[in-house]
């Protein structure tokens, strides 16, 4: 509990609430003593007022009666419930009259207001006070000596008597007493909500960091697949979450990018590494003619050469995938690369016996490498030829232009034999990938990736369709900005 | 690899090489294989050397690695050319991206070769660019037996008869005569015909050459585009 309480109160959220409640604490604490202070200022005021009134009244009654007028007054008003007090004493302190029985001594020395509160004791009380009235609230009102406390006015008479009236603060100071109770009791209250909201609030924020830091520890262990909790609340721990995930997701599509690459480089280089090898070593077994070792010589010169292009294509796309822009980018015009890539191949597809055409009408300009653009066509048209020929009556190869509000789209069209599944044909486009069907055609099975990863570096994309026979592979690209 | 490949190169005209290449086994292998094709080659291991050495002699063409100890190549090459040097530079990398080779050529080099390589291959751009220091770009005909190309009017003649082409195969025709004599590859065709450094993988030139092999050869009696097994082409009269 401790060890939890001391992480709790680590964390920013905790910290600041716990601020936030001590700040409160302040507040509320100045709050209860000025409260308590006004309006002991207040009764204290409206005990004098009080006290002023009565003995307005009884000089009244003074002028129009005189002394024996006055203590007649005195007398009845002393007999009221809930009385003020009321004395009048000789010129050396003897009470004479009124409805105080016993006094501080001293009190009845002074002229006129007296300087603090006194002790006195009413008629009839002194021996039943304290005890009688023993409840909690007036239990602070009350004196530890079990007399009351008052303030008073005290009056020379014209015949040297003194007379004192006063007001018994037991009421004011009862009430005072309630108003500070109440408010500490509130302040106590509002403390102990403000724990619990801090001890929740922080809690909760330390929960939300406990899984997240688990839930990242365990991907850290090798576990790309797990993700951060999102509560859903939408609160700052699911933005970060959020983001987190989606950082996780594209790490997760590199690293399984990497671990494809590495697999189909283990598989795509070794294996003829090892057919490299493997004819080297058996050309040396045995005692051969010159004619076979020249034969061995050239079948492994012409394996490197296959080597080097794989590689070369792996490089490539892999530079062009990272975003590699510095390539020489200028306006290149669609048609002219359509055009000169038909024409390098027109003679090679005439040979097997295909008709390439380019059906082009116009000028298409994007912004654009015009070796990378011819290269990717070529890779895509050489797949064309490859695969239509010999596959229908009239092996036909179109490669065509639009333009469309926003896009270019260059289309090349065959009517081979196609690619009937969409899994297939979205599968093709990926490195190393070679359709079962096309295993037996030469090839590093990098043509269609790489001319993905060089339309991809334009801003562009390659899709696959269905030719009704064959396939279209289609090259959007976006308009070049500015246009000519 | 020994010289049997190269015997059809069978160059009349031998070249002083200088080889700027640190792998010593690279260096050696072109220095023995450039002597067997009847050129002398030169070595120096490191820029400051080669640049010391091909400032100082005489060569027809310079080789020079791209990253060499020392002294970067694309900086000798540099300042040779500031010290008004015109030997044509072939350019040797493992960097072979389109902007890697435009930064070579902007160097001062004359022509780029991506490492791996084949030895045909360099052998035939380290001739051509040493018959490219000669006249022969300023001239308007091209003349080779009884083949003339006349490149202002845009016409070829074979035995006074005129023959028609493609503009493309003008274009292939007027580059194989302007090297005529010289082994031409297929990635010289592509890059000096169709202007493409790429590799297509499927062996279009030849059927271009052969088009254009049957166009002036057909109907008469010698062959003069003339295959060289494991290398290129190349165009030669008689």
């Amino acid at each position: 509990m401790l060890a939890k309480l001391s992480a709790m109160m680590r964390t920013t959220a905790a910290r600041l609430s716990a601020l936030y409640l001590l700040l409160f604490a302040v507040c509320a604490v100045v709050l209860v003593f000025y409260m308590t202070s006004l309006s002991a200022r207040m009764l204290a005021g409206q005990t004098m007022e009080t006290i002023n009134e009565e003995v307005q009244g009884l000089a009244q009654a003074y002028q129009r009666g005189g002394l024996p007028f006055l203590v007649r007054t005195i007398e009845r008003r002393a007999r009221q419930p809930g009385a003020n007090l009321y004395l009048i004493a000789d010129p050396n302190g003897r009470i004479l009259s009124g409805n105080v029985e016993n006094l501080e001594p001293g009190v009845l020395e002074g002229d006129g207001w007296t300087e603090r509160p006194f002790a006195y004791q009413r008629f009839g009380e002194g021996e039943r006070g304290g005890e009688q009235r023993n409840t909690a609230l007036e239990s602070t009102a009350r004196p530890a000596d079990g007399r009351h406390h008052a303030i008073a006015v005290v009056l020379r008479l014209p015949n040297q008597m003194i007379m004192l009236v006063g007001r018994d603060l037991g009421e004011p100071e009862r009430f005072r007493s309630v108003v500070q109770r109440a408010l500490m009791f509130a302040l106590g209250m509002m403390g102990v909500g403000a724990f619990l909201i801090w001890f929740l609030v922080g809690r909760r924020a330390l929960k939300r960091i406990d899984s997240v830091s688990e839930a990242s520890a365990r991907i850290m262990e090798g576990d790309l697949t797990r993700r951060l909790p999102v509560t859903g609340a939408g609160d700052e721990f699911d933005r970060l979450s959020e983001n987190l995930n989606a950082m996780l997701g594209r790490i997760g599509t590199l690293n399984e990018g990497l671990k494809q690459v590495s697999d189909n480089i283990a598989h795509d280089l070794k294996t003829p590494l090892t057919r490299l090898r493997n004819r080297a070593e058996a050309a040396l077994a045995g005692k051969r003619k010159p004619a076979e070792y020249r034969e061995t010589l050239e079948a492994t010169i012409a394996e490197s050469d296959q080597l080097i292009r794989t590689f070369n294509a792996i490089l490539m796309i892999s530079r062009l995938e990272a975003g590699y822009s510095a390539e020489s980018v200028t306006k290149v015009d669609l048609a002219d690369a359509v055009r000169d890539v038909v024409e390098l191949y027109e003679p090679a597809a005439e040979d097997v016996g295909v008709v390439l055409e380019a059906s082009v009408d116009g000028s298409f300009v994007v912004d654009g490498n015009r070796e990378l653009i011819g290269q990717a066509l070529s890779n895509v048209v050489d797949n064309a030829i490859k695969y239509s020929a010999g596959a229908s009556e009239s092996p036909r190869v179109v490669v065509s232009l639009e333009k469309t509000a926003a896009e270019i789209r260059l289309r090349i069209a065959d009517n081979g034999p196609g690619i009937a599944d969409e899994a297939d044909r979205q599968r093709a486009t990926e490195r190393f990938v070679r359709l079962e069907e096309s295993r037996s055609q030469p090839g590093s099975g990098l043509g269609l990736s790489l001319a993905k990863a060089v339309i991809r570096f334009h801003g562009g994309q390659l899709d696959l369709s269905d030719n009704n026979p064959g396939l279209s592979v289609t090259m959007v690209f976006p308009d070049a900005k500015g246009g000519e | 690899m020994g010289s049997a490949p190269f015997k059809d190169f069978a160059y009349k005209d031998p070249m002083k090489i200088l080889v700027i290449e640190d792998d010593r086994e690279a260096a050696d292998y072109l220095q023995k294989a450039l002597s067997e094709a009847g050129h002398t080659a030169h070595l120096a291991s490191d820029g400051e050397m080669g640049f010391a050495i091909a400032d100082t002699n005489e060569y027809d063409v310079l080789v020079v690695d791209r990253m060499l100890p020392r002294r970067d190549g694309l900086s000798v090459i540099a300042e040779l050319r500031a010290h008004g040097n015109t030997t044509p530079v072939l350019i040797l990398s493992a960097l072979g991206e389109v902007d890697d080779r435009v930064t070579g050529l902007r160097a001062g080099g004359d022509d780029y070769l991506t490492k791996p390589y084949a030895f045909s291959e360099l052998l035939a751009r380290v001739e051509v660019l040493n018959r490219r220091a000669g006249a022969k770009e300023v001239e308007t005909v091209y003349r080779s037996g009884d083949l003339e190309l006349d490149r202002l009017s845009h016409t070829v003649r074979r035995s006074g008869k005129e023959i028609t082409l493609q503009p493309r195969e003008f274009r292939l025709l007027e580059y194989l005569m302007r090297h005529a004599g010289q082994v031409v590859t297929r990635t010289m065709l592509l890059e000096n015909v169709w202007d493409y450094h790429f590799d297509p993988q499927t062996n279009v030139i030849d059927v271009h050459v052969s088009r254009l092999r049957g166009k002036i050869e057909k109907g008469f009696e010698s062959p003069v585009l003339h295959t060289v097994r494991g290398a290129g082409y190349m165009l030669k009269a008689g």
